[in-house]
């Protein structure tokens, strides 16, 4: 993955240990703050002495000056829904109480049920213990005795290796997540921990009030975790060196599909999405399309991959950064057609649960694989668009809204394929 | 103070009792779940109840053979 044409703001991951800045001191508990945006994978190796000679020691945490510290940094969730992380661990404090049934519990999300994804494994296998940090640190803010790390089985055995190494982590319950699209949704994240069973649940209030057997609940991706971990060690102000205003920070991003070198960047929050398909060797004129934001995201064309990779800037495509999954689709290829296998996918990942999205899903993938195969039906995108409509906002998780979403996306970035289907053509394939 | 339908989502096959009880508020897919008639997407599983129709939604609620329904106050 060492890449010799880094974009500008990007720090390309190579192998552990080469984008160590140099001139930190290597003192243990005092070392300097990371300059640039290479930060979350500075350790030599995957060890925690390697860990605490890279970051220094974990630091003592006070509740109110992390949560403080968190809201300033603006630091959102980094498992798609980019919610604030302060305001997470706010109402879970606030919600907790010293009886046992209001004892909250922490979960540290690294499921990636998205298929694109990549950049959980990434960092359960190359720095896990600065997500340990970060689980232990928001434990400790929210004071919460139950602590579990829920990942999926490529990070299984990295994660246990990291666990067994800290006697600060004895209490940590590691659990194994199936590889199912929804499985890291946090209501199904809260079932798995709960009953054992990855599937999302109905729920009319936050986790944070009342999740995993009725106490208060706080569900964070891993990298959250990790960004949380140096927040706490470096404050607001480091973490908010790099990136844009709006965008502050480092992100992980998962640069996929027909590029020449898929990979995993931690970039500069805000960075064009040009830079990082360059950064994994792809030109825009190579390609057609970026579907950014994985699977529930929305296409960007080719044209417009100067946007940059922030909420702002997706906005008017349907997408947003998500889970920071960028899937590029060739210049060669029909847009309806990968969209279709994209929403059959997605279809099938239904978590059986909801008449809507069990009903709904198939039916809606089911019209648009209809127009990509050929079908010349002038009727099939009002049919489209009107089933979109109709699965949005009933589900008990957001798996049919999503799905909605990216259907949608599909018709207006290749409205052009989608016209010359109804004539009986194709764009790329006449 | 409004009140609320809560659907959920995960009990609801579709008996359709409920969109007989509150034809005004509900009506039914083509698999036959409700569907809120005039809610936006973010109301459609918590559907705000107007006061005329407050004691049918408790007959909905009650008489719901899934249990699928609740009324909650926001």
């Amino acid at each position: 993955m060492t890449l010799t044409d880094c974009p500008p703001g990007g720090a390309p991951l190579g192998p552990p240990g080469d984008s160590r800045t140099p001139g930190i001191p290597l003192v243990s508990g005092a070392v300097g703050a990371p300059e640039g945006t290479a930060r979350l994978f500075l350790a030599a190796s995957t060890t925690l002495a390697a860990h605490r000679a890279a970051y220094g020691d974990l630091p003592t945490a006070n509740a109110d000056s992390l949560i403080d510290q968190l809201r300033l940094s603006s630091l959102d969730g980094r498992g798609g829904a980019a919610f604030p992380v302060w305001r997470k661990l706010a109402s879970t404090r606030e919600h907790s109480g010293r009886a046992k049934g209001r004892r909250p519990i922490v979960i540290a999300n690294g499921s990636e049920g998205e298929p694109l994804s990549r950049k959980d494994m990434t960092l359960m296998t190359r720095a896990p213990h600065l997500v340990i940090d970060g689980l232990l640190l928001a434990a400790a803010a929210v004071g919460a005795p139950d602590l579990h790390l829920y990942v999926s089985a490529r990070a299984a055995d990295a994660a246990r290796l990291a666990l067994d190494e800290r006697p600060d982590a004895r209490h940590v319950t590691l659990v194994t997540a199936p590889d199912a699209f929804v499985a890291g949704e946090a209501t199904a994240v809260a079932n798995a921990i709960e009953r054992g069973v990855s599937v999302p649940r109905d729920h009319v209030v936050h986790l944070s009030e009342s999740g995993v057997r009725k106490r208060p609940t706080l569900v964070q991706n891993v990298e959250t975790l990790a960004q949380l971990a140096l927040i706490a060690r470096f404050g607001a102000d480091w973490f908010r060196s790099v990136g844009t205003s709006d965008e502050p920070g480092t992100r992980l991003v998962t640069v996929t599909g027909d590029v020449p070198a898929p990979q995993v960047l931690e970039v500069a929050g805000g960075t064009a999405l040009v830079h990082l398909l360059a950064a994994a060797g792809a030109g825009p004129g190579e390609l057609r399309a970026v579907l950014v934001g994985g699977y529930h995201g929305g296409w960007v064309p080719a044209e417009h991959v100067g946007a940059p990779f922030s909420k702002d800037g997706l906005r008017m495509f349907g997408a947003a950064p998500g889970a920071g999954v960028l899937m590029a689709l060739a210049a060669s290829s029909c847009g309806l057609a990968a969209s279709a296998l994209i929403a059959d996918y997605l279809a099938a990942q239904t978590a059986g649960q909801c008449g809507p999205c069990v009903n709904g899903l198939p039916a809606l993938a089911g019209v648009l694989r209809r127009l990509a195969g050929g079908a010349v039906d002038a009727a099939l995108p009002a049919e489209i668009a009107r089933l979109a409509d109709l699965v949005t906002g009933r589900g008990s998780c957001s798996h049919p809204d999503g799905t909605a979403r990216f259907v949608l996306s599909t018709l207006t970035a290749f409205a052009d394929d989608v016209d010359a289907h109804l004539h009986g053509r194709c764009v790329v394939n006449p | 103070m409004t009140e609320t339908l809560h659907i959920d989502w995960t009990l609801c096959d579709g008996r359709g009792l409920c969109t007989e009880l509150l034809p005004e508020l509900l009506g039914r897919d083509e698999w036959g779940y409700p569907v809120a008639r005039t809610s936006p997407a973010a109301e459609r599983s918590d559907v705000p109840v107007p006061v005329a129709l407050l004691a049918a939604a408790r007959d909905a609620v009650a008489l719901c053979p899934r249990q699928a329904l609740r009324l909650d106050r926001c």
